[in-house]
């Protein structure tokens, strides 16, 4: 496949968090580009607080994040929670706004997006279900659909936040069929996750996130139960009465 | 052919014989097709309550133009806007840079302005007559109101129609809407300056709280009959043209106020469609058809 080298996101002693308090403290490391690197970590880890990061939505206390992907090459998917399933927009319109740095608010689908469609709904396995209203999909279809516009977001840089929550395992082996497949096309990608069994089958690399970052590598190298370990005792609480961090930044 | 007749004797013929009842049938089927998209889009954001805010916050503005140039189309329209608008620009500041929900900073700005407002007016200490700006007068519609109600259901339509996509976005996945365009707040804010907009023209038909039922009660009752977004537009937009006709005949006949009788219509249609709607309606959820093989 083609070189897509532009895919990288190099972190620089990165600080993000939410009014004050770090929830990811001085990390730094290079996902490279076409890498497929798993993060995890316990809950509150900072996980979902790094892809937010990377993807522009909040902006780092201090530190840098570099990518090689601005806006139109990245495609970010956050939890489902964020999604007003009640909306009345059908599968195809919400798949076609994957289409949007090339159509944005006015122009319309070209003959040849509303195929990308069609083709994107049958690698996921819903084909035939354009018409149908969001709000009649059970949540592994739902995911299916997300994961369909990602692939017509053709990006170089994927950021998937827990794709598999309360997903069935055939819906989660179709959907990692599909990461794998964008893995060999090139593209970088980024997956919060929470089941190590996939992450040790399916990710060549992984950053164990407990706010810090205590192990970032090949998957073998960090799924180490010392390692694993060491991420629970490091998520301490957060402190209102921290002092103040003196760490150079 | 006596009962065609008579049907048409008591739908038609008023409207043929009285020029202000002509002029009140246009002017409400324009507020429809203005307001009533914006009430779909307001309703699907869980915002419905947000009219009734902005037709509060309306209300000083209004009555501040009244005071000052009496019973002036422009002034009053020009208080109206700016005290909308203000109160909607606030509110927006204050939910993107504080911890105040959208809801909790509108209800505080449009409390503010109603009750300066209200001290203003009394301040000036004369004994103003507001039953126009609460309650309108649809009969009584002159050509610069028609033309400000033609004005702004144009201006609604065409920003609408340009601001659609990121509008359908920012109500689905704004998360998503704001990893590819900066356009979520603008698209936003636009809903409520166009519902701003719709309400100040429409307190001239039907007054400031009342407009704010030709917006809203057509949408809730559009849910019933249509389970996608063009549909439901499109079925709220009918059902308020059909409640402003019906509202102003019957208001005709029954010598009832008119505004109040079209928001009446309305809420009979809106009942009507929560019993026998095709979709979620309460008389097909008693006596279910059978249900489908997949």
């Amino acid at each position: 496949m083609t070189e897509r080298r532009a895919g990288f996101v190099q972190l620089n002693d990165v600080t993000l968090g939410y009014d004050r308090h770090p929830a990811v403290h001085h990390v730094s490391g290079l996902f490279e580009a076409g890498s497929l690197t798993a993060v995890i970590g316990p809950n509150g880890a900072g996980k979902s607080t790094l892809l937010k990061g990377i993807a522009g939505s909040i902006k780092p206390l201090s530190g840098s994040i570099l990518t090689g992907s601005s806006a139109p090459r990245l495609a970010y998917l956050p939890q489902l929670a964020e999604l007003d399933r009640d909306f009345p927009i059908s599968v195809e319109d919400l798949i076609g706004t994957g289409f949007w740095q090339k159509i944005g608010s006015f122009r319309s689908y070209s003959r040849h997006d509303r195929q990308l469609i069609d083709v994107a709904l049958e690698k996921v396995g819903l084909a035939g279900f354009n018409k149908r209203i969001l709000g009649t999909l059970s949540g592994g279809q739902l995911q299916r659909v997300l994961f369909a516009r990602l692939m017509v977001q053709d990006a170089e840089l994927i950021l998937i936040d827990e794709p598999f929550a309360a997903i069935d395992s055939k819906t989660v082996s179709d959907l990692m069929g599909l990461v794998r497949h964008w893995h060999d096309e090139g593209r970088t990608i980024i997956a919060v996750l929470h089941d190590m069994g996939l992450v040790a089958e399916f990710f060549p690399d992984c950053l164990l996130l407990a706010r810090e970052c205590v192990s970032w590598g090949p998957t073998s190298s960090v799924l180490t139960p010392d390692q694993l370990a060491k991420a629970r005792t490091m998520i301490e609480a957060n402190d209102s009465h921290a002092d103040e961090c003196e760490r150079a930044a | 052919m006596t009962n065609l007749a008579s049907i048409f004797d008591l739908l038609i013929t008023p409207f043929v014989d009285f020029a202000f009842m002509r002029r009140a049938l246009v002017g409400s089927i324009a507020l429809s097709i203005g307001a009533c998209p914006i009430g779909v889009f307001l309703m699907l954001r869980r915002m419905s309550l947000v009219g009734d805010a902005m037709a509060h916050a309306i209300l000083p503005g209004a009555a501040l133009g009244y005071l000052f140039a009496g019973l002036s189309l422009g002034f009053m329209t020009a208080g109206g806007l700016i005290a909308g608008f203000v109160v909607a620009l606030l509110a927006g500041l204050v939910t993107r840079v504080t911890v105040l929900k959208e809801d909790a900073a509108l209800a505080s700005f449009y409390l503010i302005s109603l009750a300066g407002g209200v001290v203003l007016v009394s301040l000036r200490g004369s004994n103003v007559d507001l039953l126009h700006v609460l309650f309108g007068s649809v009969l009584a519609l002159d050509d610069n109101t028609l033309m400000l109600l033609a004005v702004s259901t144009t201006v609604s339509l065409l920003s609408l129609a340009v601001l659609f996509r990121p509008l359908v976005l920012e109500c689905v996945d704004p998360l998503f809407l704001r990893t590819v365009s900066k356009s979520g707040s603008l698209s936003h804010f636009s809903v409520l300056a166009l519902g701003v907009l719709n309400l100040v023209a429409g307190f001239h038909a039907l007054g400031t709280l009342l407009s704010v039922g030709l917006m809203m009660v057509p949408a809730f009752a559009s849910r019933f009959w249509s389970s996608t977004l063009d549909g439901m537009i499109a079925i709220a937009t009918l059902i308020g043209i059909l409640s402003s006709g019906l509202g102003i005949v019957i208001s005709y006949h029954a010598g009832t106020p008119t505004g109040p009788t079209i928001i009446l219509s309305a809420g009979a249609l809106y009942l009507l469609s929560i019993l026998f709607g095709q979709k979620n309606g309460l008389i097909l959820r008693l006596w279910p058809r059978k249900h489908l093989a997949a």
